[in-house]
């Protein structure tokens, strides 16, 4: 029964908020690897991938680019934790009308986040150059069938998917005692 | 096409509310380069040695480096300079972090600021939109706190900020310039907080173009990774808990003590426990893998970091332990402060109390404790109440101004300035000369390539200078193998590693390389990330400028020379040239001075220290030369 299952490749960044020391390295080199043709230019502000950094409050988060949101969402929460604010609107990695992240700085159409796969690099650019190891790379086989729910919620469990998964405060509680316990 | 550069500087005329965004002479890069270098020119050409350092005809210019910005790693330097109202001299300073990478995205190469506000403004620079705004809000306001605001009234999280806090804003002369984790000190606070500047807000999504883009993103792809992995580049003190070094040798309280065997197993113990129970993370800058600034959270306090010897200065020089430090530093950061002069300051104040030349009448509310009075006295310096007002202009001016044999306690300063309290026996004719003719106020940006200790045996040394790929020169070498006694050096050779000491310096300062990534660290263990043969490479693929090592050299040595030039059209001269006279308790005056003759020699400088014609003209900086010959400073001299 199982042999018959198709299966397929997951490929995820996984991300160490505490190992961040804030380099930008993968913002640097994201967007060059993206420039056309590929290296020729630096624009961190054209990256896939974007660091909120809030030093006053020793916020250190990488965030890919999802989709694209046609309209502004509805929930632009604040919460406070141990003393860390967050702004759900930081934290989500669409590009959407109201902001300008991970939208092109002229254009302004939406960038995502490709997985590096056209570039024929192996591992993605962001993890390659990120020697703090706060990203990580992982690539496994799952049964099709039952990654249906995976695939929409990109191939990374990141931020995105457990924000919605179990709300930015629950989110936020684990990373800060995480944190903690680093410490 | 500019390559690595934008070719652009933003001229911000503060008292007419001006602002223009002025296009650059490419032939300028050839010569300087970049970041220091080029301001310098700016320096020379348009502020003449008549304009007080609080006046309206100052400049203060903020220069990205030329590799900032680019595919090199560890190029990030945000170089600021101007004239320093203590030293009454140029001003070197500079901050690691984000800004000059993010001024360039901008669209500019430098900021220069001129004029004076009429009230409080912050500038606000997206991409060619810029705009001097109204700061009353921001008045008084934290440096941590300032940014943090600003990020959110601008809506961005992205923006780099610049800014000083209160200290700036009442010209306190130790005041530093803050961003990020990062700091700039050494003169630039007040000179900002004169020109009633709070806060520079930059925020740039422009493309940065290289000259050979693809080569040089995978040569410094490799570079980052070996530069992750060198333990001989970034700050060793954020690993290594081992203090002993500063804490058994340089000297604590107003640079006066001496602890030979204060270091122990248990401090260190306590104290790596302290910073890690306290410890949020370690942080790097633009484009570095390494962590350098440690980032704390001390109860009570804004969070703040720290780097290198900055973690030292606030607990010696008040005989307390690394708790005191960290319960300082919050406070001290938020008002904008540096923290290598400003608890010299205060020991100085602390031992004019003692002595009976200031009294407790000078102090009203005075606490008892020593920790108490520190935050006391930092508190009056801050706000310049009542004697806090001299105390603000640092240990020289203070001491004048108190009077009352107070001078007899300004023992630490060298052209002004305060210097890392360190004391010791005999004269090392190394430090003697960079502490003597350096320019940059602190020894840290002046010693760097050459290690400061000899090895004890042949074998060892071989070891080192097989693997040491940084000397410009096989001599250099030659010197180490022969090296025996920490003090005891040919003067030529003393000359000639004084020289490659600074030149890294000077390239590092045009270009925006860090100095844990270069010039500073050779000193310790010989293996920098870059060094005289590999960077004229980088300089190629990301600007496109052709220089050899010789070439490169040449630019170290007429950037060099011009600050020296600057230096000396507002009056220094060789007698100003002395480190602080108990820097070393036995003295050897006509060694010194005839080592000092040498070194004046080598660089092509007269024997009051001023560059020759022959030297100017050489290294095509005529201009100076007849500037000078204007000027009679040669006839005056002989
Ligand atoms: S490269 Fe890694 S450590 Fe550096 S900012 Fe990005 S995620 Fe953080
Ligand atoms: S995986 Fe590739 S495209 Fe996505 S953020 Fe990283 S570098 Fe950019
Ligand atoms: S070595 Fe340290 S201080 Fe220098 S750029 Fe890197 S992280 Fe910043």
């Amino acid at each position: 029964m199982k042999e018959n299952k198709k299966m397929k490749t997951i490929k995820e960044i996984r991300v160490d908020v505490n190992k961040c020391n804030g380099c930008l390295s993968c913002e640097m080199s994201c967007s060059a690897a993206h420039a056309m043709p590929p290296y020729t230019s630096v624009n961190p502000a054209r990256s896939r991938i974007s660091v909120v950094m809030d030093e006053t409050k020793d916020v250190y988060i990488p965030i890919r680019a999802g989709d694209y949101a046609e309209a502004e969402c509805a929930g632009r929460n604040q919460y406070t934790i141990d003393g860390k604010e967050y702004d759900t609107c930081l934290l989500c990695p669409a590009s959407c009308p109201s902001r300008s992240r991970f939208t092109e700085p002229d254009s302004g159409l939406p960038l995502k986040c490709d997985m590096c796969e056209s570039l024929d690099i192996g591992e993605p650019m962001c993890v390659q150059v990120c020697h703090p190891g706060a990203l990580s790379y992982h690539e496994y086989q799952v049964e099709a069938e039952d990654s249906v729910t995976l695939e929409r919620g990109e191939k990374e469990i990141g931020l995105e998917y457990l924000v919605k998964r179990y709300g930015l405060e629950e989110v936020v509680k684990t990373v800060a005692t995480m944190a903690k316990k680093s410490a | 096409m500019r390559y690595a550069e934008t070719g652009f500087n933003l001229e911000i005329d503060l008292t007419r509310g001006n602002i223009e965004r002025v296009a650059t002479d490419p032939e300028l890069t050839k010569l300087y380069l970049g970041g220091q270098g080029t301001a310098d020119k700016i320096l020379w050409d348009r502020v003449g040695p008549e304009v007080e350092p609080f006046s309206e005809e100052n400049l203060l210019i903020f220069s990205s480096g030329l590799l900032n910005g680019t595919f090199v790693p560890g190029a990030n330097r945000t170089i600021v300079n101007t004239f320093s109202p203590q030293t009454n001299l140029h001003a070197h300073s500079m901050m690691g972090g984000y800004f000059g990478v993010e001024m360039k995205h901008a669209g500019y190469d430098k900021i220069i600021l001129s004029g004076k506000a009429p009230k409080l403004v912050y500038i606000y620079i997206h991409n060619d939109n810029v705009e001097i705004r109204d700061a009353s809000h921001l008045a008084g306001m934290g440096t941590t706190e300032v940014q943090d605001h600003l990020k959110k009234e601008l809506g961005d999280d992205k923006v780099q900020i610049a800014a000083i806090g209160l200290a700036g804003e009442n010209r306190v002369y130790t005041a530093s310039i803050e961003h990020s984790h990062c700091s700039a000190s050494r003169g630039v606070g007040p000179v900002m907080g004169d020109k009633r500047v709070k806060a520079i807000a930059v925020r740039g999504t422009k493309d940065l173009q290289m000259a050979e883009p693809e080569k040089l993103f995978h040569i410094c792809k490799d570079l980052r990774k070996d530069l992750a992995d060198n333990p001989g580049a970034g700050d060793w003190m954020a690993v290594d808990e081992d203090d002993g070094f500063h804490h058994d040798n340089f000297s604590w309280g107003n640079a006066r003590v001496r602890q030979k065997n204060y270091w122990s197993d248990e401090l260190q113990q306590r104290w790596t426990d302290i910073k890690y129970d306290h410890m949020d993370r370690q942080t790097g800058c633009y484009n570095c893998p390494k962590k350098c600034h440690n980032v704390i959270s001390w109860p009570g306090r804004k969070r703040f970091s720290y780097k290198c010897f900055g973690k030292d200065t606030y607990n010696m020089a008040s005989f307390q332990e690394l708790d005191f430090s960290y319960e300082i530093l919050g406070v001290a950061q938020e008002y904008g402060l540096d923290s290598y002069s400003t608890p010299q300051v205060i020991a100085f104040a602390l031992e004019l109390l003692e002595e009976g030349i200031l009294t407790l009448d000078d102090f009203p509310g005075m606490p008892e404790d020593i920790r108490g009075r520190f935050f006391h006295i930092l508190d009056m310096i801050v706000n310049r109440e009542g004697i806090g007002d001299k105390l603000a202009n640092g240990v020289y001016w203070a001491a004048r101004q108190i009077g009352n044999g107070a001078e007899k306690f300004d023992h630490n300063t060298t052209k002004k300035f305060e210097q890392v309290p360190i004391k010791l026996g005999k004269v090392n004719p190394m430090f003697f000369l960079m502490i003597a003719t350096g320019e940059k106020m602190n020894i840290t940006q002046i010693e760097g390539s050459f290690p400061q200790d000899p090895l004890p045996t042949l074998e060892e040394r071989q070891a080192f200078v097989d693997a040491w790929e940084a000397v410009p020169d096989e001599k250099f070498k030659k010197y180490f193998m022969e090296w025996e006694r920490r003090n005891e050096m040919p003067s030529g050779a003393v000359c000639d590693i004084v020289d490659w000491n600074e030149a890294m310096h000077y390239i590092d300062d045009a270009i925006g390389l860090c100095a844990f990534v270069s010039s500073f660290r050779g000193q310790f263990g010989g293996k920098t990330q870059y060094n005289i043969h590999n960077i004229p490479d980088l300089i190629r693929m990301a600007s496109g400028l052709d220089l050899s090592k010789e070439d490169l050299w040449n630019v170290f040595r007429r950037n060099r020379n011009l600050v020296r030039a600057i230096n000396v059209r507002r009056g220094m001269r060789r007698a100003d040239e002395r480190p602080p006279e108990d820097h070393w308790a036995v003295r050897d005056e006509e060694f010194e001075q005839s080592l000092l003759s040498a070194y004046y020699e080598f660089k092509g400088w007269t024997q009051d220290g001023i560059p020759t014609p022959a030297t100017l003209d050489e290294l095509a900086l005529s201009d100076v030369r007849e500037d000078f010959e204007k000027r009679g400073i040669y006839s005056a001299a002989q």
